[in-house]
């Protein structure tokens, strides 16, 4: 078993984010996670992560629970689990190379940090992987002067620096136009079936889970819902994940452009 | 989308031309820190040269005067707690300068700030004007100030209190207007859009944004306002300061209440800075909200 989630709980205070998620990965897969906002999804991705601590459960990856990792040992789990945001998350002053070359840091000294120093093997990776993506020729740019769909590719382009056994991506569509969300998910996708890595992301439209992902987890509320694949997910399970009533139609919720047809359009100016 | 339609070109001329820039940045890092390191080097030479005694031979007898001290005040340390008492009224009138030219200095500094603040300013052609004369204002030392002030209108508390409001308003306007830089304009946008006049879109628009920062920049120019005001009552404006001159002048036998200003001076320092945090806290969290 590649990934087992047991139990996993987080609370603040009063309230729970995450309640008792339990699930298993035998092996690489593009997994989706989808509920409205508030149903924990973020919290769960952190906690795999280790951004935020869980209060209780176990995830054991490859069969070591990575929830009570400390020091060293966390921040080596946190490079082989890349994170991928909604909001990008670069340096935005840096350029785009050095931002990619932070997916480095956990094999680099603090010293040669300071310095900016990084061999020219991984430079040279660094840029291809930046090809690979799609934008080499931004390479020299600073981050913040590149379009969002661009950004989201820097951010990937970093994940895969670290070389990681997983990706997360956090809403990575969110703030993205259909066209980049588009490039942006075909990447994930391409990633996942050239590499085969495991590919983990927060998604909050169900066509993107439906065409991207082999599994889709539904949450609602801090608990899991459903857990299928993405032919099971009807609109009756589609509307038992966000509690809706009958009037949800998927096409409100859609980002791809053929979804917004001029039905839809008339229908929401009546 | 330019990146996708822009003729590619080759990986292998990118990442030349990109490890050649890296390599003359390295190159320019490393003279750079060559540079510094020599002239750290010289200029040490060259002032302990210029020095009346040695740095090396000063340097194990650096600590002599603060463990006198201390030890003649661990001596009389039963003591301290009557001296508190004595002191701290002259500490309250030191407070009281420091709370009074920091509040009427911080008030300049607003308007300060708000006049030469780019995309904020009343009158832009102005903003030069505005900013040289915040310029002048930090440029003169507090204690001249004091010192012109207290021979025209004698010593006291009022001379002081001039003085460091002069400066607090020089050094918080340039702060706060660095602050004001960073605001964001859609507010403003949104308040010129309902026809509001400038100072209400500075009131309503820019303050509430800014006012985190400027309380806890405010706060800190109150604490360094504390150690001013002690400092000018060294030259005749009365407080603490006064009392801490007398108690090193006399030298023998009066360490035990030089400790006991430090300790009060401290104490108030710590007490204020507590404030601040809070007060901060307080603020910002009114901003926050909970994400999903």
């Amino acid at each position: 078993m590649l990934l087992q989630v047991q139990a996993v709980t987080k609370t603040f205070g009063q309230k729970t984010a995450v309640d008792k998620v339990s699930f298993e990965i035998a092996r690489p897969a593009m997994i989706g996670i989808i509920g409205r906002s508030g149903a924990g999804k973020s919290t769960f991705l952190r906690m795999l992560n280790r951004l935020t601590d869980a209060t209780g459960g176990a995830v054991l990856f490859e069969g070591r629970d990575v929830l009570g990792l400390r020091g060293g040992e966390l921040r080596a789990w946190q490079s082989q689990c890349a994170m991928i945001f909604q909001q990008f998350n670069l340096v935005p002053r840096m350029d785009v190379t050095s931002n990619v070359l932070h997916g480095t840091l956990n094999r680099r000294s603090t010293l040669s940090t300071l310095f900016n120093i990084y061999p020219e093997a991984d430079i040279l990776k660094a840029v291809e992987i930046l090809d690979r993506l799609g934008i080499a020729e931004q390479a020299p740019k600073r981050a913040e002067a590149l379009s969002g769909g661009q950004q989201q590719r820097v951010a990937i382009a970093r994940a895969l620096m670290q070389d990681p056994k997983i990706i997360l991506a956090d809403e990575p569509i969110a703030s993205l136009d259909p066209m980049n969300a588009q490039i942006v998910m075909d990447a994930l996708r391409r990633i996942h079936e050239e590499d085969g890595r495991m590919v983990i992301a927060n998604l909050h439209t169900l066509d993107t889970a439906r065409r991207y992902c082999d599994r889709v987890i539904g949450m609602r509320g801090g608990r899991i819902v459903f857990d299928g694949s993405p032919d099971q997910l009807t609109t009756g399970a589609a509307r038992d994940i966000y509690g809706a009533d009958a009037s949800f139609s998927e096409a409100a919720t859609s980002t791809s452009i053929e979804a917004l047809d001029e039905t839809y359009a008339r229908e929401m100016l009546a | 989308m330019a990146d996708m339609t822009a003729p590619m070109a080759p990986v292998d001329t990118i990442a030349r031309a990109y490890l050649a820039d890296v390599r003359r940045k390295r190159m320019y890092g490393g003279i750079l820190l060559v540079l510094f390191i020599a002239m750290m080097a010289s200029g040490f030479r060259l002032a302990n040269e210029r020095n009346a005694g040695g740095f090396w031979d000063g340097l194990p007898q650096i600590f002599d005067f603060p463990s006198e001290v201390v030890s003649e005040a661990w001596e009389k340390a039963a003591l301290l707690p009557a001296l508190f008492v004595k002191f701290s009224p002259s500490l309250i009138e030191t407070v009281n300068i420091a709370a009074v030219s920091t509040m009427i200095g911080a008030l300049l500094a607003v308007l300060l700030a708000l006049v030469s603040t780019r995309g904020l300013a009343r009158w832009p052609a102005l903003i030069g004007l505005f900013r040289r004369a915040m310029d002048g204002m930090r440029a003169m030392p507090e204690i001249v100030i004091a010192l012109v002030l207290i021979y025209i209108l004698g010593g006291g508390p009022v001379p002081a209190m001039i003085a460091i409001a002069f400066h607090t308003a020089g050094a918080l306007g340039k702060l706060f207007s660095e602050v004001a830089e960073n605001a964001d304009l859609k507010p403003v946008e949104g308040l010129s859009s309902v026809g509001a006049g400038w100072l209400q879109r500075m009131w309503l628009g820019v303050i509430p944004q800014v006012a985190p920062n400027w309380i806890s920049y405010g706060l800190l120019r109150f604490e360094i306002n504390i150690r001013a005001s002690a400092i000018l009552g060294f030259v005749g404006s009365g407080g603490i300061g006064y009392d801490l001159k007398l108690a090193m002048q006399w030298g023998q036998g009066r360490y035990d209440q030089v400790v006991a200003i430090f300790i009060l001076l401290f104490a108030t320092i710590v007490f204020f800075d507590q404030i601040s945090g809070y007060l901060r806290n307080r603020l910002s969290k009114g901003q926050s909200n909970g994400h999903g």
